[in-house]
């Protein structure tokens, strides 16, 4: 702690009143926790008025599709996402290989490339027609599809390694933070009292790292969940492929919510499992992050193999598509110029720099307040309700966006008539602000996970110790606690700011007249199949992608000072 | 100055604004992509001097219409397919358009018989077959997509696509559910490989020679045989013989992009005049030759290559409306044959 000493202040009687009509941190963290859940509570209510009952048409026929494609999908990315995540961030942080410290920022490099744009691009180099498979034939004179085998890109395993190559850069990122605050005093005592490096890693690292990849693995699943675009460009028939199905074919908005209330029981259903499966374990960390971390000196066939294993990832998250982008912009470097261009970035900078912003403080306010009042269940439930936002597909919480925000609205709207003669129209609904608030709900899981881990690491001793001294609650958060979790709470911003950048369905349902982001730019090309046309945005969104996935591991590598 | 003179300052100022603004913009909630309508809507600018604003997203503005109420500020909805603008009108969020110019413009089946909803352009959804494998006259109906000599030859995109879905829709309309079901059912078990991608890449998997026979749209020809950019797309194109189906009973299936005017449109009288512009001869030129869709006003020059690959079909007469009402069913029936798993 760095901050000067508190002195013991009274506070004036005037204070004090004030104080007591401001809301404590009690009421400010449910009313926070409310406000944000609105839309899920939106659909939720949605949910009562279908049109028609679609169980029976859906029991009968295609459900048992839904739900099998859906957790094929859910096992695969989780797998894979958590061996990858894991398994480099382990080899960067504790393991000497060359090129280990270059692959501790470009490990996160797969962060920056959209969903769409990687399918985009991986459908058009593996198909039939795409290099990989014309240079093949031409090695082994085949002719026609019928000749030979080929994996299917369009397929569940396509979908799984898509989602993988985007989404496990959110397990690397809280393993590798988990792994080196770790206390390198448990692991050698671990090893002295002769455990190998791969049981130390085994028995002490990975459970310790627990929560942090639980937490990773959680926001993997809930993109997984919510994700439409890739599943529905490869084919696979998943939940979202369902909701999407009876809302918009079937004209059936009810049935819709209700398929999507059922996807976020199982998600609900899923966390309150893990969560009772490491039940009462609290860890505080006692840092000792002072001391550097001393890696093992891996063999050289070891760091070899090291160097490959992340190597894999980055290449196939990143260079290929990366590099597959310049060359489709090379052609169309004419757009870099225009004027229209510039204020869609500028539109894309501003939503994702202010929300990133807001998600913050509204995490804080919630992690906070959960903190302060951690014996009431009431408060702890409503906060982990505020991130389900996250599980829904993005068009489906637009409209439980649109849902309270024109309820809203209209109502003032009716109010000002009634009472004073005139209207003032839609307020929120249409503005930029709208967009703000969906973008909020929809990514809290992510700045409240990364505010929540590192919060909740720090000992209250701490808390105790400031309170004693005479500060008062918002005092000790911002002189006490706010230092302590700046990393964490950097990490929310920054990857809260990605993942704005990268947003689609919600921007494109819920965006002002003539509006544009650069990624709705890009998909009115890519919907069109035309994302040669439109990839100078699309490597736009890359390239601002890439600032913060590097501030962001400076800001984790920070957290321990090592050589 | 008190609270109240402020909100009613602001609300002299909101007010006029709003006449200002009555005066001279149409708002449109778009289910097209806005750059394949841009050119038309700027001509319509200039010439009226009413502006014309877009929001465009691919689902979800039915939504946003219904919850913003009587306070929505979209006056037009364009739509690529019927399905949007049939379901518009059964939610009962649409006026009806009531305009000499479009009725006169526009023939009956293309449009709403009160006026719902206006084609603007017309599409064939036909039959792309390889000239290389398949006769010319091998296969003339969609009837006989179902015949066993085409297993494992036919490829389409996804059943719950809504082109597929609108012409399960004619089916069902032509000849009962169980029929439909039954052709569909026929088709399945046709298909080459699972239903996927989009039409164009039916049209390049003939030329690959995965399968013999695609469905798709006809304006996509078009846009393929003349694209300089992929240059690749021209050989998919030049890989396949345009089948129009049922020219001697029903006619060809025909879907529309077309336009509703809301229920609560701030500007009615704007909205309505950029329909009738958009159903003028020059508009529906210009408007047909962008994308290679049919002009709906009888009469207008098609453009030269329309005329070589696609003149003198027919077309099926039936009303969109009737196909409209099918589109749920048409959906119950790709999930009860399985057709996209």
């Amino acid at each position: 702690m760095n901050a000067p000493a508190p002195a013991l202040n009274t506070p004036t009687p005037r204070r004090f009143a004030l104080r007591r009509l401001l809301p404590g941190w009690y009421g400010l963290g449910w009313g926070t926790a409310l406000l944000v859940m609105l839309p899920v509570l939106s659909v939720f209510w949605l949910a009562l008025f279908p049109t028609e009952n679609i169980w029976p048409h859906l029991t009968t026929t295609v459900l048992p599709v839904y739900i099998q494609s859906t957790l094929i999908l859910l096992a695969g990315t989780g797998a894979l996402s958590v061996t990858i995540g894991v398994g480099c961030a382990w080899l960067v942080t504790l393991c000497q290989f060359p090129g280990r410290r270059l692959f501790e920022w470009a490990l996160l490099l797969p962060f920056a490339i959209p969903a769409y744009v990687i399918a985009y691009i991986y459908t058009d180099l593996l198909e039939y027609a795409g290099p990989v498979q014309s240079l093949l034939r031409g090695l082994f004179g085949w002719h026609t599809a019928r000749d030979y085998w080929f994996p299917e890109i369009r397929s569940i395993g396509g979908a799984i390694l898509m989602l993988t190559l985007v989404l496990y850069p959110y397990v690397y990122l809280l393993a590798r933070a988990s792994f080196l605050e770790q206390s390198m005093s448990i692991r050698d005592a671990s090893r002295m009292l002769g455990c190998t490096p791969w049981q130390s890693f085994l028995r002490v690292s990975l459970p310790i790292a627990r929560p942090a990849i639980a937490v990773g693995l959680s926001l993997v699943s809930m993109e997984t969940i919510n994700d439409f675009g890739t599943v529905d460009y490869f084919a696979v028939k998943s939940m979202s492929a369902g909701i999407y199905d009876a809302w918009l074919n079937m004209g059936n908005v009810g049935a819709a919510a209700q398929i999507a209330s059922l996807t976020l029981v199982f998600v609900v259903l899923l966390m309150t499992l893990e969560r009772l499966a490491r039940a009462r374990v609290r860890q505080f960390t006692s840092p000792d992050r002072f001391r550097s971390i001393d890696r093992y000196q891996l063999r050289p066939l070891q760091a070899w193999l090291a160097l490959l294993a992340c190597a894999l990832p980055v290449l196939c998250g990143f260079l290929i598509p990366f590099l597959t982008l310049i060359e489709f912009s090379s052609a169309h470097l004419e757009q870099f110029a225009d004027s229209r261009f510039i204020g869609f970035a500028a539109n894309s900078f501003t939503l994702s720099s202010s929300t990133a912003l807001l998600a913050a403080l509204i995490a804080i306010v919630i992690s906070y307040s959960k903190r302060l009042h951690a014996r009431s269940r009431s408060l702890q439930t409503a906060a982990r309700l505020s991130n389900l936002g996250y599980a829904l597909p993005g068009a489906v919480l637009a409209i439980g966006v649109i849902v309270p925000l024109a309820a809203f609205d209209n109502g003032i709207d009716a109010f000002m008539r009634a009472h004073f003669g005139f209207g003032t129209g839609l307020l929120l609904s249409g503005t930029p602000a709208a967009l703000v608030f969906a973008y909020c709900v929809r990514f809290l899981a992510v700045s409240g996970g990364a505010v929540d881990a590192s919060l909740s690491k720090v000992t209250p001793s701490m808390d105790m110790a400031a309170r004693s001294l005479g500060a008062n609650t918002l005092r000790t958060l911002r002189e006490v606690h706010l230092p302590l979790i700046r990393g964490g709470l950097l990490t929310g911003v920054l990857v809260v700011f990605v993942d704005c950048m990268k947003e689609l369905p919600a921007t494109l349902i819920l965006r002002p007249f003539n509006y544009d982001t650069l990624a709705t730019y890009v998909y009115q090309y890519a919907s069109d199949e035309r994302i040669e046309t439109c990839s100078p945005g699309a490597l736009l969104i890359v390239l601002v992608g890439i600032v913060p996935v590097i501030l962001l591991s400076r800001t984790i590598t920070a957290t321990r000072d090592s050589h | 100055m008190t609270m109240r003179n402020v909100l009613l300052s602001a609300a002299v100022l909101s007010a006029s604004f709003t006449t200002l603004a009555q005066a001279e913009e149409v708002n449109i909630y778009s289910f097209r992509q806005e750059f394949l309508i841009k050119p038309l809507l700027d001509r319509f600018s200039e010439e009226t001097g009413i502006k014309v604003n877009v929001v465009f997203a691919k689902n979800g503005l039915l939504e946003r219409i219904e919850h913003e109420g009587q306070n929505t500020p979209a006056d037009l909805l364009l739509s690529a397919d019927i399905g949007p603008l049939y379901e518009a009108a059964e939610r009962d969020l649409v006026a009806p358009i009531h305009s000499d110019v479009v009725e006169r413009n526009v023939p009956e089946q293309f449009r709403d018989p009160d006026g719902k909803w206006v084609g603007l352009t017309s599409r064939a959804r036909i039959i792309y077959a390889s000239k290389e494998r398949v006769k010319p006259g091998e296969i003339t109906r969609y009837e006989e997509l179902t015949d066993p000599k085409w297993k494992g030859r036919i490829c389409t995109r996804s059943g719950k696509h809504t082109y597929n879905l609108s012409l399960i829709g004619a089916m069902i309309a032509h000849h009962g559910e169980a029929e439909a079901e039954k052709w569909l059912q026929g088709l399945k078990a046709n298909l080459a490989r699972k239903p996927q991608g989009n039409d164009r890449a039916q049209v390049k998997a003939v030329k690959e020679g995965v399968c013999d026979l695609a469905l798709g749209n006809s304006y996509y020809f078009g846009a393929m045989i003349t694209n300089d950019k992929e240059p690749e797309q021209k050989e998919w194109a030049q890989a396949v013989n345009l089948v129009f189906p049922n020219q001697a009973d029903n006619g060809t299936h025909m879907n529309i992009s077309g336009a509703a005017l809301i229920k609560h449109a701030p500007h009615p009288e704007a909205a309505v005049k950029l329909v009738e512009f958009l159903t003028r001869k020059e508009a529906q030129e210009i408007y047909a030759q962008a994308n290679f869709e049919f002009p709906v006003r009888p009469k207008t020059p098609w453009s030269p290559l329309l005329q070589q690959y696609m003149s003198d079909f027919n077309g099926d007469r039936i009303n969109l409306g009737e196909i409209g009402k099918n589109r749920t069913l048409a959906a119950k029936l790709v999930d009860k044959v399985g057709f996209d798993n």
